[in-house]
């Protein structure tokens, strides 16, 4: 959790904060990418309590950034036909529906015992079996819980995408947002399995790839980014990352004080696998049922260790042929 | 009261609403799909995930294009220190040999490299920075030094000219050959891909280890037995490095190991590991034999060998980004770990 205490701790490190490149916490995201006056990094909070899957931010996202369309299929997960994050959807919300009981509720959305052409055959004439189709909990409130969750490119801290980029295509932003450069990306894919949450993708018709900007030409001219500005209930909320957590931290106190044990934030934290993310989330339930990864760390925590052995087993490849030829000269020649 | 869920192939899973456990009836709550009669290697897990969903992306790779670059490379870097070694001790048909095999192979894994470009045009950004967080940057690098060494190494001793600078491309192509061999294994294991990044401390091994036999196998059916006496101890020496690596890192690899132990991808490493093991012990038999026919099957056996080991971990990296559970199950237990830690 981020108390402002760490907080400081992390801005008066004696190596004036540029640090933890590659993992850990990181303050000065901006300045350690090089940027020395950069603005106050910017993210999104996306609150998914107040989420109502209207998808605005789908079609803003989609008509600011002149994102080509990406399938027309109808899956039956719920309301969504979206599917997830892709080269071509930059926000993407999630359905799910439980049945989760709460409090003195009967779980009940099965409508198996109702005929329902029986039912429209007597649309009219008779009284709907209200009750039946739409099974009423002894204090009034129905039982299904649909939770909504608009999902977009988290912004770590520590990027993995960007670190493993062998073109400088994407860049880390004044702003502290990591951006593709779409005349330099060369599509050779290597950010697709590299992020640790399944966001960049290529555009298969174009070979390159591409991922949420954070509206970095909003950013630019001080405007808030596209989804966040047609939110209509302000679930996605834009605004310098330090404001964010505070509020976040309140937002969850207060949900959690009102009986809602399941609120919980996602990547909030500087200390968690990637360093927090820019984009971190307040949930109702496990990052997995919405389809996060309950743990990602950033796999270039690792890369010193894997350059390592790959030196040692260079050398020992190197040690190996010397001695298939050494051997030889000892035992004169076949 | 009962409940089910709708899905996309109907009505299923009927629970008892009430008893349900909280939050997780969402998703499904799967266990592992039964691989047709194979031994799983992990007790059976059970996780939520979105509608079944991969979490991560799988990679964009064309299995020819990058598995064969995984393997032309580890041939090239390994045929190096053969004609390297070959040139020093006088074995003038076996450096021939290698030299030819290393440049061949270098200049076919860089246009495999090139062909799987979403812009092969823009190749040469590659080049436009240098960045050690990215293996594919140093990649790029490393083989812009090592490929022109190994042309020109290659066609000095074809031309029979420039010798001297023939023996200094030789020697040059000899100390970048091993970095060739293992960095591919740092490019495929920095990802987020679990079946390839748990496997990050061996892998560089078994590709050191599968890289010699290839340029082993290579040497061995193209060059003469009185000449061939390195590459078949470097065959061997390479199956029991390979070998026993491969073991160890499946070992250590936790549940990411599984996606090695099923379908095709398991098919494929069995194949590598019989060809491998079998080509070695043929290699050292054909030491003893005057005709070529045994040495030429033991080289097909090795070559064949090292690429069905990189198309099989291929192809189970990709399946392993393919299921959530194998994202979501190592993240969730280490979770609880360090939870429980903290109670403790
Ligand atoms: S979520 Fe993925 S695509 Fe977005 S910044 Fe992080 S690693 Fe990159
Ligand atoms: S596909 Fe483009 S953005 Fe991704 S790593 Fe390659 S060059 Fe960089």
């Amino acid at each position: 959790m981020t108390d402002s205490g760490s907080g400081d701790g992390l801005r008066a490190r004696p190596d004036g904060g540029h640090g933890n490149q590659l993992y850990g916490p990181q303050h000065d995201v901006a300045g350690a990418a090089g940027y020395p006056d950069s603005p106050p990094r910017m993210g999104f909070f996306t609150d998914t309590s107040v989420c109502i899957g209207c998808k605005a931010c789908e079609v803003a996202c989609k008509e600011w950034n002149a994102v080509p369309e990406d399938g027309l299929l109808l899956t039956g997960m719920s309301y969504d036909n979206t599917q997830g994050l892709g080269a071509d959807t930059w926000r993407h919300v999630a359905f799910i529906e439980q049945r989760k009981p709460l409090g003195g509720q009967e779980p009940g959305v099965s409508h198996e015992d109702v005929d329902v052409f029986d039912a429209a055959g007597r649309l009219g004439t008779g009284s709907a079996p209200a009750g039946q189709i739409s099974p009423l909990a002894p204090d009034g409130r129905t039982e299904l819980r649909w939770l909504m969750s608009s999902d977009v490119c988290k912004h770590c801290t520590h990027a993995a995408c960007l670190d493993v980029c062998p073109t400088g295509a994407l860049f880390r932003t004044e702003f502290g947002t990591v951006v593709v450069q779409e005349d330099i990306c060369n599509g050779c894919g290597y950010c697709v399995p590299a992020c640790p949450y399944g966001v960049i993708d290529q555009r298969k018709d174009d070979g390159r790839v591409w991922k949420c900007t954070l509206c970095y030409d909003r950013l630019g001219v001080g405007q808030e980014p596209a989804c966040a500005k047609a939110c209509p209930t302000d679930s996605i909320q834009f605004g310098p990352l330090d404001e964010l957590r505070e509020r976040a931290e309140d937002r969850v106190a207060r949900l959690r004080a009102a009986g809602v044990a399941d609120a919980r934030l996602y990547g909030e934290d500087p200390t968690d696998g990637v360093g927090g993310d820019g984009a971190f989330f307040l949930l109702l339930d496990e990052p997995e049922v919405y389809g996060l990864p309950p743990d990602p760390v950033v796999t270039t925590r690792d890369l010193p260790d894997m350059w390592r052995h790959a030196a040692l087993a260079a050398a020992s490849l190197a040690a190996l042929a010397v001695t298939s030829f050494v051997r030889s000269a000892g035992r004169g020649r076949r | 009261m009962s409940g089910s869920d709708v899905t996309r192939k109907g009505v299923e899973g009927e629970r008892p609403g009430r008893d349900a456990v909280t939050g997780e009836a969402a998703g499904r709550r799967r266990r592992r799909r039964g691989g047709r009669g194979e031994r799983s290697m992990v007790p059976d897990a059970e996780f939520s995930s979105y509608y079944g969903r991969p979490i991560l992306k799988k990679p964009t790779w064309k299995a020819l294009d990058i598995a064969g670059y995984l393997y032309l490379g580890g041939l090239a870097g390994s045929s190096s220190l053969l004609a390297a070694g070959a040139q020093a001790t006088g074995r003038p048909v076996l450096a021939r040999a290698a030299k030819l095999g290393a440049a061949g192979a270098i200049s076919l894994s860089l246009a495999a490299l090139v062909h799987d470009l979403g812009r092969p045009a823009r190749f040469m950004n590659m080049l436009r920075v240098f960045k050690p967080t990215s293996p594919m940057s140093v990649g790029s690098w490393l083989l812009s030094g090592y490929a022109p060494l190994t042309l020109a190494a290659a066609a000095s001793d074809v031309a029979g000219r420039y010798r001297l600078v023939g023996s200094a491309a030789t020697a040059g192509a000899a100390v970048l050959g091993p970095a060739v061999v293992t960095y591919t294994a740092v490019l495929i294991s920095d990802t987020a891909v679990p079946s390839w990044h748990e496997g990050h401390r061996q892998m560089p091994y078994v590709f050191a280890g599968s890289g010699a036999t290839a340029a082993a196998g290579l040497a061995l059916a193209a060059a003469p037995t009185a000449q061939t006496g390195p590459a078949r101890r470097m065959a061997v020496l390479g199956a029991a490095l390979e070998l026993g690596t491969f073991q160890l890192m499946k070992r250590r690899m936790g549940l990411a190991a599984e996606p090695l132990e099923k379908g095709r991808p398991h098919v494929m490493l069995r194949t590598a590991e019989a060809l491998t093991a079998g080509g070695a012990v043929l290699a050292a038999l054909s030491g003893r034999q005057r005709g070529r026919a045994l040495a030429t099957v033991a080289g097909a056996a090795l070559l064949t060998g090292s690429a069905a080991l990189r198309f099989g971990l291929f192809h189970a990296g990709v399946a392993s980004a393919e299921d959530p559970k194998y994202t979501v199950v190592p993240q969730r237990e280490r979770l609880r770990a360090r939870q429980g830690g903290q109670e403790a």
